[in-house]
């Protein structure tokens, strides 16, 4: 039997009430915009990966395709509290990490249907994605590889003394790998600006974390190397930005690593082929009924007194550029045949 | 009676040492246990204590001597006090007890190897371990992205000695010991070459680089072509790889087909001194991932190296050592040192063998190998590794492919025994090969008995 997941946090939030949202809050302006920011930055996510479900059923895009759907609340929270020298790594459900790091949908949903105007120039895929400019270092398809990796960028931060952070992500999948705690120990030892979230979706591929993982909350997993943790509302993004803002002070601030966990809901399945026989529908319909992250912004705004046609308007401008993403995809040109012998090495 | 206390082995492959210091003076009352003279080697000290109740009788090595042989003699004890004391120190000539120097591999190669380097300018001699650390020093001094880090490198000044001095001249930010965590700390390492640093990691020995392949071949070697060019991973992986002495299976293996296996790495594997650090330069340079497989037998062994830090040696060239027109022989690492001796012996016999060492495994030097075989249309190869899939086989089929028409003789390759490695001295020396499988080998291809 699958165990209904919970969603707690730390903090009371709107989300945790349900739909109610305090009718005599005042939203302040400077709240309203950045509150604007998150929904349209949310809403580009959930777009996106709606239409590369649509174009990997339509045999555009090959391989593993895993959407970020229902989880965009975490990255979009946490990249609003780093500065532009803070690095950001995940791991392979990592398209709306990208876009949330400022890359260009284009050459996101490129590289998704294998073409040269992809970011890897079609030899990457979903999973294996960069941005040198964005400081985003992937997309990794190995479970935990990218949080040693993480913890190297923390440590060359810390190396060449620049105001910086880097966030790693993981799931909870990730989380009962080795090298994980290999890098706690490391990054806490040597006091490693390093932000650990872990993206708690509650099923690692078929698996719920209850039966996957022991102890009592993965917050706590850092305990043991004296790593502070805290269990965070991922389904709001305000919960999201405040708890992140403490860790990446902790971390910033020389005092080492911090760990975020994230309860968080994929709607989605795992990858694309998925046999949804671990949960039932009706807990994904919960869900996103109650607590999805972009409706609560959306009521957010609407109490703000954002009016319906604004949000029309945004949404409209987001599907605009989703549709010139998935026409720049299709249109660009497979790589050329000699891009199979090139960048193995970089020739000297 | 009389017991000889004998100059002891710090490690498997130590074959002498200095006698730094005597506890104890001659009359002296001795317990078990009691330490009564201290030895050094350039990779560890330690003190030797007394076995048996009983009398100092007399001191055979003087202290502050240098090179004394493992298994000479030392001391004298007497277990009553009635023989007195002679007074009067000697330094013993004696030879190390010949089978044990046998067992370890003694350092063959050391005579003759003067004259291998050339055109380098002004050298100086230097063992292999000196000259890794100089080639990291001098790229650390001349680069603040260069660090390194491993177990035990830092105030342990390496398990086997090659980084020592550097935490002393660089500190403790840029020498860095790192817990047992071979996994964590090459993916860390991976991480820093994507951040801009140019990590040069540490394998206490290449059988703990096992634990970390996953970051090794999936992280730092396929980056670069997942991410269409953009992730670069200047990265050095270095330890000591293959066969070590009486430590069994897992702590003795080749691994340098495994490496070499894989697009996106570099794999160098020198001999000498001067390529040892001319490589190690090379690949710290080098914007790509590089194996540096270096050799524990090696590096007490002395060469001439180059005192120039601009000098550098090229990865992707393999070296003629030896020129000779009846039989080509390529080797890496320590089994250039067998395959030179074989030389000797077949030369005696009236083959001229030509030596290649490869240096560099991946890219390999295809030119210099099929040029060779050109001129000699015999080759036979050797290697360390399992001869299933190594570096044999590769350059047998690769022989095949390009020079199938000039062969006189089918490719043989020699290799170590298709077996984990045994503990038992007798049964260590049968898996590896030996000079005398090179030479048979080499006879064989020329129809020769």
């Amino acid at each position: 039997m699958v165990k209904t997941p919970t969603v707690k946090s730390s903090k009371k939030t709107n989300a945790q009430k349900g739909r109610q949202v305090n009718k005599s809050a005042i939203i302040s302006d400077e709240l309203k915009k950045e509150l604007v920011n998150y929904y349209k930055d949310m809403v580009l996510i959930r777009r996106f990966e709606e239409k590369a479900g649509q174009l990997y059923g339509m045999g555009l895009i090959g391989g593993f395709c895993h959407l970020y759907i229902g989880q965009e609340a975490v990255v979009v929270g946490m990249q609003a509290v780093i500065n532009e020298n803070s690095s950001v790594i995940t791991s392979y459900r990592d398209h709306g990490h990208m876009l949330a790091c400022g890359m260009d949908p284009k050459g996101v949903m490129a590289e998704l249907t294998g073409r040269r105007g992809g970011y890897s120039k079609g030899k990457g895929g979903s999973m294996h994605m960069f941005s040198r400019e964005k400081n985003f270092f992937g997309g990794h398809g190995i479970v935990a590889a990218q949080v040693p990796i993480g913890t190297g960028l923390a440590f060359a931060h810390k190396y060449k003394g620049e105001e910086a952070v880097c966030l790693t992500y993981l799931g909870d999948g990730a989380i009962n790998q080795g090298q994980v705690y290999e890098s706690f120990n490391m990054a806490a030892l040597w006091s490693l600006p390093c932000v650990y979230i872990i993206e708690n979706n509650q099923y690692g591929m078929g698996t719920a974390v209850s039966r996957a993982a022991a102890g009592e909350t993965l917050a706590s997993r850092g305990a043991a190397y004296g790593i502070p943790g805290l269990e965070v509302d991922g389904m709001d993004v305000l919960a999201v930005k405040e708890a992140g803002k403490k860790a990446v002070q902790h971390a910033a601030s020389g005092k080492g690593p911090f760990i975020l966990e994230m309860k968080t809901y994929r709607y989605r399945g795992h990858s694309m082929s998925d046999p949804a026989k671990y949960r039932t529908k009706e807990e994904v319909n919960r869900m996103r009924q109650e607590r999805d992250p972009i409706d609560n912004v959306k009521e957010r705004l609407i109490q703000a007194e954002v009016g319906e046609e604004e949000l029309k308007g945004m949404d409209k401008l987001i599907r605009d550029t989703v549709s010139e993403a998935v026409e720049f995809a299709q249109k660009s040109e497979e790589p050329d045949p000699s891009e199979l012998y090139t960048d193995v090495l970089i020739q000297v | 009676m009389s017991i000889q206390v004998l100059m002891p082995a710090l490690s498997p492959t130590m074959t002498e040492g200095k006698l730094a210091k005597w506890l104890k003076s001659e009359g002296d009352y001795l317990e078990p246990g009691d330490a009564i003279a201290e030895i050094e080697t350039d990779k560890a000290t330690m003190e030797v204590e007394a076995v048996d109740p009983g009398f100092l009788k007399q001191i055979l090595v003087a202290e502050d001597t240098e090179n004394v042989p493992v298994n000479t003699p030392i001391a004298i004890m007497t277990d009553t006090d009635a023989d007195q004391p002679t007074g009067k120190q000697v330094v013993n000539e004696q030879i190390a007890d010949e089978t044990y120097s046998k067992n370890i591999n003694k350092q063959e190669n050391t005579k003759g190897s003067g004259n291998i380097v050339q055109n380098f300018g002004e050298t100086v001699s230097q063992t292999v371990r000196e000259a890794l650390r100089d080639a990291m020093a001098e790229e650390m001094r001349a680069d603040d992205m260069v660090y390194v880090m491993g177990e035990e490198v830092a105030e342990y000044e390496g398990a086997y000695k090659v980084t020592q001095g550097l935490l002393n001249e660089f500190g403790e930010k840029r020498v860095i010991d790192t817990p047992i965590t071979e996994h964590g700390f090459a993916g860390l390492g991976v991480g820093a070459a994507f951040g801009s640093l140019r990590p040069v990691v540490e394998f206490m020995t290449f059988n703990f680089a096992m634990q970390a392949m996953d970051q090794i071949i999936n992280s730092a070697a396929k980056t670069l072509y997942m991410s269409g060019g953009q992730m670069g991973c200047p990265i050095v992986f270095r330890g000591p790889n293959g066969a070590a002495s009486r430590v069994g299976a897992q702590h003795s293996q080749d691994y340098t087909s495994w490496f070499a296996h894989c697009p996106g790495l570099k794999v160098v594997a020198p001999w000498s001194a001067a390529d040892a650090k001319g490589l190690l330069k090379s690949a710290i340079r080098d914007p790509n991932p590089v194996i540096v497989l270096e050799n524990e037998f090696l590096y007490g062994q002395t060469f001439e190296v180059p005192t120039d830090p601009n000098v550098t040696v090229p990865i992707g060239k393999a070296k003629v050592l030896k020129e000779g027109s009846d039989v080509t022989i390529v080797a890496f690492s320590i089994m250039v040192g067998k395959a030179l001796e074989a030389s000797e012996q077949l030369s005696n016999e009236g083959i001229e063998a030509e030596i290649i060492d490869l240096r560099t495994i991946r890219p390999l030097d295809v030119e210099t190998i099929i040029k060779s075989v050109k001129k000699t249309n015999r080759i036979i190869t050797v290697e360390e590794g399992w001869p299933t899939c190594g570096i044999g086989s590769e350059i047998s089929s690769l022989v095949c492919e390009e020079a199938f028409d000039y062969l006189d003789a089918p490719v043989k390759r020699v290799a170590g025994v298709d077996v984990p490695m045994p503990y038992a001295a007798n049964l260590e020396k049968l898996a590896l090969p030996q000079s005398a499988d090179i030479v048979s080998a080499a006879k064989a291809v020329c129809y020769r008995s």
